[in-house]
């Protein structure tokens, strides 16, 4: 019996330290958190606005139809067929471009995938950091490295908008268990380090300030999170009527279930 | 007038059924299989499980007829048929899609809990050996289902998880690489292979669980069924021939029992569909929203999470043994694994039947066999690691010493006495 208390308890153990070494394994950059707000109809709108005038030229969302988007965002039709449509098709039709697949793996050395399902496969954090860890790395052949995604073959289209994104050194607060730590002879100074792999952004590049373009980003990135599953929102707005007719149905069926069990000796 | 029509209906209603009971033994089988079919009165929550499994069955196929509509089972089209016309498209097409992929996973978990309640109370103890075995065979039944569906949508996981399990028969001495081959009708996993897991899972499988749930159930109805104290309730019968511990199955158990116990499985059932229907990547893996690609090989290839405790055993073969390559001996402790519970009845020689009589070995060992079931499930699911596989090695053996061990340890143990009737605790 002793035996085999310790050879579970070893178990759980082995099982505790696994979960620790599976999890350490996979931090490469520090990820800055991503939630979408399907809600936030502007943003939706704002992500769509941008999607089409930076990334459409080359990713296509092939599987989602003009209409349900102008419908689920809010859009009328015709404000959007003016604005956004720029092939001239139907508001029926699918969200394509008009890449050619086979010159496109020419161009980047693969055709830049479709992203309709993009924020379910890698996750909208994943694509938020990944728009905004751009930077300049001439030995590329664009010219453009990234964090996220090392030696990846896509170029920063969000370039004029961030503005000129360097690797560089630089002096930051020390960190210590999340926390920064502060130089205990000057109240509130913070104690710093240099720390190098981090990137800024060469001052009077870009179009946008850094708040601006993080929010850009997530308004892009808000918007392929809709676009990854336009049906999340009237499935979370049903599940609750479903949960709902549930919990009162089992109430009867509960008391009905009694009445027969009061029959049992 | 009112007091006329009363007595007329019931009336019409008697000679209706005496005109189909001459030609279609009708009563006959409803009292058989409902009314007058006395199961222990002493069930748990854990005797939900046979009836919820059954539910999930009837919802798979319901399901699956109407994804069938839409579902289009070519290379070109079918990963686009559920991602545009099933997940957007067509009016609560997400929602038939969630339920049955949901319910592909509560089906596994369902059955797992039914098949430990066998464990538990000795079900598959004289005379239900051949319940157990038939049992056995929809187990089988269902993991075929499950694999061949799991490559319906055409997903990058779906078509990489094809190959490897399809490549394990390829380690098979001689005749290996051939039987991969007619397995997939090509060389490769291809829209051939597609189209012949399609005619699998929505035509061949279906009725093959159909049959074999349906002679399930006959089986159970004609030995009856067991209960947690493992007493035989035949034994004990009144002047009517009734068991003194058993209540008609219907209304007692159908809507005295199961009937809430179904509402609240839905009610947990439809918090993960409509809340979290990929389970964070386990019930819909992550790789899977990307089309089939055979030049892009995932990260790290995963089954489902309900083959991963078989797949871990798979892996934790990494020796080669008499000239034969340590996958093959993967597949034969995974294949080993799978069958070993059907020759359960044979091993377990403990006079009593039930957990709650049996001696302190047996319950030690059933409880290390659920945790390394539960460890080498999560083992399955992560990349191997030096550590991962020997947890995994040390888990299999305790896996098959619950069974190896079984003839010895329930023979030197001192049981419980069993008591005459059944009790209600």
């Amino acid at each position: 019996m002793r035996t085999a208390t310790i050879g579970v308890i070893a178990l759980v153990l082995s099982f505790g330290a696994l979960t620790a070494a599976h999890a350490s394994e996979e931090a490469h950059w520090p990820m800055d958190p991503m939630k979408p707000n399907l809600g936030d109809k502007p943003s939706l709108q704002h992500g769509l606005k941008l999607f089409a005038n930076y990334c459409m030229g080359c990713h296509s969302l092939k599987y989602q139809r003009w209409e349900r988007t102008a419908d689920d965002l809010e859009i009328p039709h015709d404000l959007l067929l003016s604005n956004v449509v720029f092939s001239g098709a139907p508001i029926g039709s699918l969200m394509t471009n008009a890449m050619p697949t086979e010159a496109a793996k020419s161009w980047f050395g693969a055709a830049p995938p479709d992203l309709s399902t993009e924020a379910r496969l890698r996750g909208p954090e994943w694509i938020y950091n990944y728009l905004r860890t751009f930077y300049v790395d001439e030995s590329r052949p664009l010219g453009v490295n990234n964090k996220v995604f090392p030696n990846v073959g896509m170029p920063h289209a969000l370039l004029e908008l961030q503005g000129t994104p360097i690797e560089t050194c630089k002096q930051l607060p020390k960190m210590k268990d999340g926390y920064e730590l502060r130089d205990p002879l000057i109240p509130g100074k913070a104690i710093t380090e240099e720390r190098c792999g981090v990137l800024d952004v060469v001052p009077g590049t870009g179009q946008l300030t850094a708040a601006e373009y993080d929010k850009a980003v997530y308004d892009i990135v808000n918007f392929l999170a809709y676009v990854a599953e336009p049906s999340r929102i009237q499935r979370e707005h049903l599940g609750v009527y479903v949960l709902l007719f549930l919990v009162i149905l089992y109430v009867f069926a509960a008391l009905l279930g009694r009445e027969y069990g009061k029959e049992i000796h | 007038m009112a007091a006329h029509t009363e007595s007329r209906v019931p009336a019409m209603w008697g000679r209706f059924m005496t005109w189909i009971d001459r030609r279609f033994p009708a009563t006959e089988t409803y009292e058989f299989h409902a009314s007058k079919y006395y199961a222990p009165k002493n069930f748990n929550f854990l005797y939900f499980f046979g009836s919820i499994a059954l539910f999930v069955l009837v919802m798979q196929i319901l399901t699956g007829i109407w994804l069938t509509m839409s579902y289009v089972p070519s290379g070109a089209e079918a990963f686009a048929s559920v991602e545009r016309t099933i997940m957007r498209d067509v009016d609560f097409g997400w929602l038939i899609r969630y339920l049955h992929t949901t319910g592909g996973s509560a089906f596994f978990i369902v059955v797992y809990v039914h098949m430990f309640r066998g464990l538990l109370y000795g079900s598959y103890r004289e005379p239900r050996e051949l319940l157990w075995l038939i049992g056995m065979a929809i187990f089988l039944a269902m993991m075929a289902e499950g694999f061949f569906g799991y490559l319906l949508p055409w997903g990058n996981m779906s078509f990489w998880a094809a190959q490897v399990i399809v490549s394990l028969f390829g380690a098979i001495p001689w005749i290996g690489p051939d039987l991969a081959q007619w397995i997939r009708g090509d060389f490769n996993v291809s829209e051939i292979t597609l189209n012949r897991f399609f005619a699998l899972h929505v035509v061949a499988l279906p009725l093959v669980l159909i049959g074999l749930v349906f002679v399930h159930i006959v089986a159970l109805h004609h030995v009856g069924s067991n209960n947690p104290d493992g007493i035989d309730i035949k034994k004990n019968k009144n002047a009517d021939g009734i068991p003194k511990d058993g209540i008609p199955f219907h209304p007692y158990y159908t809507i005295g029992h199961d009937l809430p116990a179904i509402i609240g499985f839905l009610f947990v059932f439809c918090l993960v569909a409509f809340y979290l229907p990929d389970m964070g990547g386990y019930f819909i893996e992550k790789p899977n929203f990307e089309e089939a690609n055979p030049m892009k090989t995932p990260e790290h290839i995963a089954p489902v999470w309900y083959y991963t405790p078989f797949y871990a055993m798979l892996r934790a073969a990494t020796f080669p043994l008499l000239g034969v390559d340590a996958k093959f001996w993967g597949l034969v402790v995974m294949a080993a694994a799978i069958a070993m519970p059907a020759v359960l009845p044979w091993l377990d020689k403990s006079p009593v039947k039930s957990m709650r009589y049996k001696g302190r070995i047996s319950k030690v060992m059933l409880t290390l066999f659920v945790l390394s079931f539960f460890i080498l499930g999560y083992l399955g699911t992560i990349p191997p690691s030096p550590t991962s596989t020997a947890t995994a090695q040390v888990c299999t053996m305790l896996y098959f010493a619950y069974f190896v061990l079984m003839p010895w340890y329930t023979r030197v143990e001192t049981t419980k006495p069993v008591p005459e009737r059944v009790t209600m605790r």
